[in-house]
């Protein structure tokens, strides 16, 4: 009740607001010349003094990926994109070239750490949010990450991956790709070949992580690409929760944002990952924002292990991520909540793939469309039950709101069923807010804004209320700042 | 407090009422009757402001504010209500927070503070006793799944909530059974003030035996054409509505 009184008033708080996270950081950047090659290549992995295993993933990962072509699947209208025009690799927190990132914010440049204040992200821990340990990445690197130690006091490994290669390279290297092979995919292979950060999570046996661990992505420089690999491991009998968001300033032109996201969990154990994407969306005629292509998947190696992704993606020009569970152990779950928010001339294709293999595997997916403007908003989704894969259930609700009549709301559900005892439901629904619905609110007193954000915040409620509660505040606030204009 | 005059309406191109011409007064209840499509709907929401209709000629006052040029939402900070004929379906909008935010918006144009958890809840609780609406009903979505009856309750409920000046009724007495009809009356009933006013809008005389109007309209192909007291509805109750076409002369 409470919650729900300070979640309206922040609604009416920031129905006015435009995108507020576009503004640019100046900072002295290191940023490598424009291409892609293997000598590029070899330079990453040089700046991150990598060891030669991994500069072999990188190579192998690029030559495969000039076999490969962009997927065209996708209902998505992608415009050409020069890879030989982006930087790839760029560093803000470098005043003079360093092997390795930084120790300790007094290293930082202050500029960077007063801009991820700004993004309401203090990496000072005695300021910082109770209860959530912060991953902060700012283009190609890395600044800080907050509760570090804390945290290996309970044998948890939370830091960015590239100090996670030199401090923990064998579990690295056990666990990279394993979920998502370079060979997985265009924007796999490209992230595979010039990744570079990211956060590196390891849960151990029996731990339940005490407090949120959390990345916050900021591209800030012009001209460059977001590569960034995370890469979650938990052990048997864990349990963490993990938060992903991101901002990107205003820019005329498009930037691109390929990540990986793999996770990989044992037996019994249970990984929550949540994602406020917010990049850049462009402006209302299309111009700029940011392409993202990303591909997340988890792993439910063990028996019983559960994985669960809820995801509110606001943001961005192109959206191309289907965050996946692959079921292998027995009596492991997978979830997938989604609400997807997209206006004016944005572009969104996305769903997940639920991929049965073990014995009474569960699945359940629930999508939420939101279209508004001129855009375009699919789900796309997979549901796989193999041959052995016994008693296997899936629930799948596929739900579009359509605001207006310009915008497109498309659902394309695949379905291989390949064992007889497989129960699988899929329901879908498409409505639109409607005249009648807006006047009876305007009757009782409530504006036609403020009712859009009622009903479309009850519309979503059930996605939202899956997120840790400071995120779903911050996600009810995207919700009404996405959507302002939509009715015209 | 309401004054039409000479009020022109149509939709979609197609004029519906041609000339309305009605005082209502504070404290007032006034009954409008009228057989099917002679523009009783369209009046109401016209005088709420429902965008599909397009005012052609004529004004609106109400308390000397031109009702016309008003929002519908400020419309109803002014005070006016309408009991929906057919109320809508909000789903996923609980009616605790649709009514708060509806209270709260109201508090705001009268320059009041929002009202806090708790004392919003015991306004609730205080409001939904006079039409005997379920507890559980207020924690569901607006309307969704409520029967009939429920929904009209529904209605009545609000209008306890945002105590309005003047109340349209627009035939909440349809698709109620006996039992419920007495409920909703009684709650209109024990919500009139002295100084508030009531538009019922009905086809028949069983709602107007709870609800008492002081002054019965007849409302026909979009005109006001017979005003008198209440035993004109008994009259109609009876007799139907030809007398009144043989006397206008059809």
């Amino acid at each position: 009740m409470q919650e729900e009184k300070e979640q309206n008033e922040l609604i009416n708080q920031v129905v006015n607001e435009k995108y507020k996270y576009g503004f640019t950081t100046d900072v002295h950047t290191e940023i490598i010349d424009k291409g892609l090659n293997e000598d590029v290549i070899r330079l990453i992995s040089e700046k991150k003094g990598e060891p030669g295993w991994l500069l072999d993933f990188r190579l192998k990962a690029y030559r495969h990926w000039l076999t490969l072509q962009m997927p065209r699947w996708a209902h998505l209208d992608i415009p050409p994109i020069d890879y030989q025009a982006l930087s790839y690799y760029a560093d803000p927190t470098q005043k003079k070239p360093r092997p390795d990132a930084p120790k300790s914010l007094d290293e930082v440049d202050p500029e960077v750490i007063k801009t991820f204040n700004k993004l309401g992200i203090p990496l000072e821990e005695q300021m910082a949010l109770s209860g959530i340990a912060v991953d902060a990445v700012m283009d190609s690197v890395s600044v800080k990450t907050t509760f570090k130690d804390k945290l290996r006091e309970k044998g948890i490994i939370f830091c960015s991956i590239s100090e996670a290669v030199r401090q923990h390279p064998d579990l690295v290297r056990q666990y990279l790709g394993s979920v998502v092979s370079y060979r997985d995919n265009f924007f796999a292979a490209l992230n595979s070949a010039v990744f570079s950060d990211g956060s590196f999570v390891y849960i151990p046996k029996g731990v339940r992580c005490p407090m949120e661990l959390s990345t916050y992505f900021r591209i800030n420089a012009r001209g460059t690409g977001q590569f960034e690999r995370t890469l979650i491991v938990a052990d048997d009998d864990s349990y963490v929760s993990y938060l992903e968001g991101c901002t990107a300033p205003m820019r005329d032109e498009n930037q691109l944002h390929a990540a990986i996201v793999e996770i990989y969990v044992r037996e019994n154990a249970e990984v929550k990952y949540s994602t406020v994407q917010n990049w850049y969306p462009g402006d209302a005629e299309g111009r700029g924002g940011v392409y993202n292509f990303v591909t997340k998947r988890g792993l439910c190696k063990g028996r019983n292990s559960k994985l669960s992704w809820t995801q509110v993606e606001t943001g961005s020009a192109i959206t191309w991520k289907y965050p996946s569970c692959i079921l292998a152990g027995d009596g492991s779950t997978g979830e997938f909540y989604s609400v997807a928010v997209t206006n004016n001339r944005q572009q969104a294709d996305t769903g997940t793939k639920m991929i049965h293999l073990g014995r009474n595997t569960r699945s359940t997916i629930v999508s939420k469309g939101i279209s508004c403007g001129r855009s375009q908003n699919s789900y796309r989704g997979l549901v796989r039950v193999a041959k052995e894969a016994e008693g296997a259930r899936n629930f799948s609700q596929c739900d579009s709101l359509l605001m207006g009549s310009h915008c497109g709301a498309h659902t394309f559900p695949y379905m291989d069923i390949r064992n007889e005892t497989a129960v699988v439901e899929h329901e879908a629904t498409t409505s639109k807010i409607n005249e009648d619905q807006l006047f009876y609110c305007n009757q009782r007193g409530i504006s036609t804004e403020d009712a859009v954000a009622l009903i479309v915040n009850g519309y979503a409620k059930e996605v939202l209320n899956k997120l840790p509660m400071e995120f779903a505040v911050e996600a009810q606030k995207l919700l009404s700042i996405s959507l302002e204009g939509s009715i015209g | 407090m309401l004054e039409i005059k000479n009020l022109h309406a149509s939709i979609h191109g197609k004029e519906i009422l041609k000339g309305i011409d009605l005082t209502v007064k504070p404290g007032e209840v006034h009954a409008i009757m009228g057989p099917n499509g002679s523009g009783k709907s369209t009046l109401s929401n016209v005088l709420v402001g429902h965008p599909a209709y397009q005012v052609t000629q004529g004004s609106a006052t109400f308390y000397g504010k031109d009702l016309l040029a008003l929002s519908p939402e400020d419309r109803s900070h002014e005070g006016l209500f309408l009991s929906f004929q057919y109320p809508v379906e909000i789903p996923g909008v609980s009616m605790t927070n649709f009514m708060r935010a509806a209270i709260n918006e109201h508090r705001k144009y009268h320059q009041l503070p929002p009202l806090n958890a708790s004392e919003f809840l015991k306004l609730m609780k205080e409001k939904r006793a006079i039409v005997e609406l379920d507890n559980k009903l207020a924690n569901r979505s607006v309307n969704e799944g409520f029967s009939g009856g429920e929904k009209k309750r529904n209605e009545i409920f609000q209008m306890a909530m945002l105590e309005p000046r003047l109340s349209i009724l627009d035939e909440t007495d349809s698709g109620l059974d006996i039992d419920a009809l007495r409920i909703v009356a009684e709650g209109v009933n024990k919500l009139k003030r002295p100084d508030t006013s009531v538009i019922v809008i009905t086809h028949y005389q069983r709602l107007l035996d709870y609800i008492r109007p002081d002054i019965v309209h007849v409302l026909y192909k979009g005109r006001i054409v017979k005003t008198e007291g209440p035993e004109l509805a008994l009259k109609l109750e009876k007799q139907g509505y030809d007398w009144i076409k043989e006397e206008i002369g059809e």
